[in-house]
């Protein structure tokens, strides 16, 4: 059973180290620019989320590239870009309905669990971010973390 | 430029309009280390001592550190860097939130800001592109009005530094504020932005910081990380309760100011702590930039006369606008916190300048029709009123807004203002924690608790326990404290994480960011180097013995009842070592054998 990346946004205090760990690995610099996760602080309503592609089993992402550009790693299930294939046409920007993935210089760029080891968890001392095996979750936790990113949705639209 | 550094000054001549780039100097970083340091090496360069804080031949610097914006622990500081206009001193105040880092993605270390406009103005800098645009509109706003006018005008994007209505009206002791509710707040460095005419500085940068050793410096990061999570205060007490942990640990200490220092335990301290917040304000917890701690309070009064929401109050906020004043009510406490954050003022001087006034009516000295309302202690809705009309110099307001020391002096009882160098003392009574009592009276800003925490050994034990009573020790721990704290201000991260770890973890961050090769003792002299300098700042300010002294309450007024009971401060042994210890003479001019070794 492979892992994903858990976002518990209860935990979050909008201390942005995930975006720093992300920067690093992705680009080679302290960037949040540049991070594949994004805190979005909404600091009047003391709301703090943390925004990363969640590889959606059925990911829009790829049914919109017209290129084959975003394939399935075996390994961890991560949606993952084929940088040669990638012609930033922005499809899979419009498609993705979380804002996940974003274009920079030429190519896609989106979380891809850093192969397995995904560095940002490693910055989170709330425990706002975890890497977990799918079936340890109960049917409660299934449940509140699709009705989080229903209310994350809303909010992105509203 | 080299790693860690963004590698550019911006310099604003607000009377010229005139907006111009500079390189960073490069060895003045590696002596000054940044922020703190450098901004005072630059700031003490250009501008005279001599100088009125709210003239336009004052400067103020917004500075940043090599580790600001990097994922260093709790690197995301900035610094304002200027005389203040309350104490006439040299300033630093130092502040969270996500302005700093902003500011160097921009591609700024800092923006020196020079002159001042003949109309409110807002610097803009968006990346690269840096304008000065009119801010008419904004003029007389609160800080949250400000911020959400301008991010709906700039993009959301934006991270703003502004001051409200206090800073504009030139109150003594105005902030400068930024994400909305996080203070760069001692001396009235707001004051000097107002007397600019410059109601905020908007950031958006889209660049990033690179460090010259990326391993090195992650295992620096993971390292402090565990050590924070491991250690009480930085990983349960501040976590758990925020800064206001303290209010229960220093009233049981019996050093804990009430009612203007005339005692020294609050018997309804249970009533402001840290546990009661949790219990009745609390909403979630927020952290500054790259902090793992998240000491940060977001709260609301719900209901009541004093209903509203914001953050904090903090520790010493708890403190100033409660037990100062005599006030038990979290509820009138809160309020009258999140009104300064609105407004722009220092929640500590404020609140103490009040608790001055309040002796100073119960003594019969202001009268009720002077004050324009009930100043007897433990009156906390005249602490909410007062907060808004100090801030807005309304009534009795602009009398205050002058701060303690003026006040004090202005109805002829001086020695009612508990302070040095016109900065109002914080939380802590030295005469229940001597060390802290030369902290008082050696700091470069006045009676200041962040330049050399001695609560840390006395109290805490951190990083070994000393008796609190005792002098024995405390000169040479105290200027080990500030020397370290002027290094580690410098660097951008938080004074909080020296909680749980010290010199070498600081080191191993900032040798890995820059890629100088600073040695613990290199590091720690740069910051002896920018305390002497500050101290020369001072002295041609026409600051000396005179003045690194206390109020004749804590030399000569025991403390009447609790564990420090019938104590006193022994400032005079502890001071004439501290100069020795220091390499300055009796009159605590630093030796030109000593400036000679700092290369001053």
């Amino acid at each position: 059973m492979s892992k994903r990346l858990i976002v518990d946004p209860d935990q979050c205090t909008s201390c942005r180290l995930c975006e720093l760990a992300c920067s690093q690995l992705a680009v080679g610099a302290y960037q949040p620019s540049r991070s594949h996760i994004q805190v979005l602080i909404h600091a009047d309503d003391a709301f703090f989320f943390p925004l990363v592609c969640i590889q959606c089993e059925d990911a829009a992402c790829m049914d919109a590239c017209p290129t084959e550009a975003l394939v399935r790693d075996p390994d961890t299930n991560a949606v993952v870009v084929v940088e040669e294939n990638c012609t930033e046409c922005g499809l899979c920007v419009t498609a993705c309905p979380y804002g996940a993935i974003r274009c920079f210089d030429g190519r896609a760029f989106k979380c891809e669990l850093c192969g397995g080891d995904p560095e940002c968890v490693k910055y989170c001392s709330p425990g706002a971010l975890r890497y977990e095996s799918e079936d340890s979750w109960s049917p409660e936790q299934r449940k509140a973390y699709a009705a989080q990113m229903q209310d994350l949705a809303e909010e992105v639209l509203s | 430029m080299r790693h860690a550094y963004a590698g550019k000054v911006l310099r604003v001549d607000l009377s010229q309009r005139r907006i111009r780039e500079e390189p960073l100097d490069a060895e003045l970083a590696r002596a000054y280390i940044g922020g703190r340091g450098l901004a005072t090496k630059m700031f003490c360069d250009e501008v005279a001592a001599g100088v009125d804080p709210l003239h336009l031949g004052n400067k103020l610097f917004l500075a940043t550190g090599p580790l600001t914006g990097t994922a260093a622990m709790c690197g995301g500081r900035y610094m304002a860097v200027t005389k203040g206009a309350l104490t006439g001193t040299i300033a630093c105040s130092n502040c969270g939130g996500n302005f700093g880092p902003e500011l160097k993605y921009a591609g700024y270390d800092m923006v020196v800001l020079e002159g001042a406009s003949g109309e409110p103005v807002v610097l803009v800098i968006d990346d690269g592109k840096v304008e000065l645009q009119p801010a008419g509109k904004l003029w007389g706003k609160t800080v949250h009005e400000t911020e959400d006018a301008l991010h709906k005008q700039l993009g959301k994007n934006f991270k703003i530094v502004s001051i409200g209505p206090a800073g504009e009206k030139l109150v003594r002791f105005a902030c400068i504020m930024n994400d909305k509710h996080r203070a760069a707040g001692r001396s009235g460095v707001g004051a000097v932005m107002g007397s600019k005419k410059l109601k905020a500085v908007a950031v958006r940068g889209t660049g990033g910081i690179t460090v010259a050793d990326p391993k090195g410096f992650r295992a620096a990061f993971l390292d402090a990380a565990e050590k924070l999570k491991a250690g009480d205060v930085t990983g349960t007490g501040l976590p758990q309760f925020g800064t206001a942990v303290l209010v229960n640990v220093i009233n049981e200490q019996g050093a804990f100011p009430v009612r203007n220092f005339q005692q020294a335990q609050f018997e309804s301290a249970e009533a402001i702590s840290g546990e009661t917040i949790a219990e009745q304000i609390l909403i979630r917890k927020r952290s500054c930039f790259a902090c793992p701690m998240a000491c940060g309070r977001v709260t609301a009064v719900k209901e009541g006369p004093f209903a509203g929401k914001g953050e904090g109050p903090e520790y010493e906020s708890l403190w100033s606008l409660g037990a100062a004043a005599g006030v038990s009510d979290l509820a009138a406490v809160s309020k009258a916190n999140y009104i300064c954050n609105e407004l722009g003022l220092d929640t500590i001087t404020a609140g103490s300048t009040v608790a001055c006034a309040m002796e100073l009516f119960e003594e019969g000295v202001i009268a009720a029709e002077q004050a324009g309302c009930d100043l007897r202690f433990g009156n906390g809705a005249a602490v909410v009123e007062l907060m808004s009309k100090i801030g807005r110099r309304e009534g009795f307001g602009d009398v205050l807004a002058e701060g303690g020391a003026r006040v004090a002096e202005k109805f002829g009882r001086p020695e009612l203002f508990m302070g040095v160098k016109k900065l109002e003392a914080p939380a802590y009574d030295p005469r229940g924690v001597h060390g802290m009592g030369l902290q008082y009276a050696t700091s470069n800003r006045g009676a200041c608790h962040v330049r050399g925490y001695m609560i840390a050994p006395e109290i805490l034990g951190v990083p070994v326990k000393m008796d609190p009573h005792a002098t024995e020790g405390k000169a040479a721990m105290n200027i080990a404290f500030q020397n370290l704290t002027a290094a580690l201000d410098s660097t951008g991260i938080c004074l909080f994480v020296t909680f749980s770890v010290g010199g070498p973890e600081i080191l191993a961050h900032l040798t890995a960011a820059t890629g100088f090769d600073y040695d613990l003792d290199e590091m720690v002299q740069a910051g002896e180097r920018i305390w002497n300098l500050e101290k020369l700042f001072n002295m041609r300010a026409g600051f000396g013995r005179k003045d690194d002294t206390l109020p004749p309450r804590w030399l000569s007024e025991p403390i009447p009842a609790g564990p420090a009971k019938g104590k006193t401060v022994p400032l005079d042994e502890m001071l004439t070592e501290y100069y020795q210890l220091r390499g300055w003479d009796e009159q605590g001019q630093p030796t030109k054998e000593k400036l000679a070794t700092l290369g001053l």
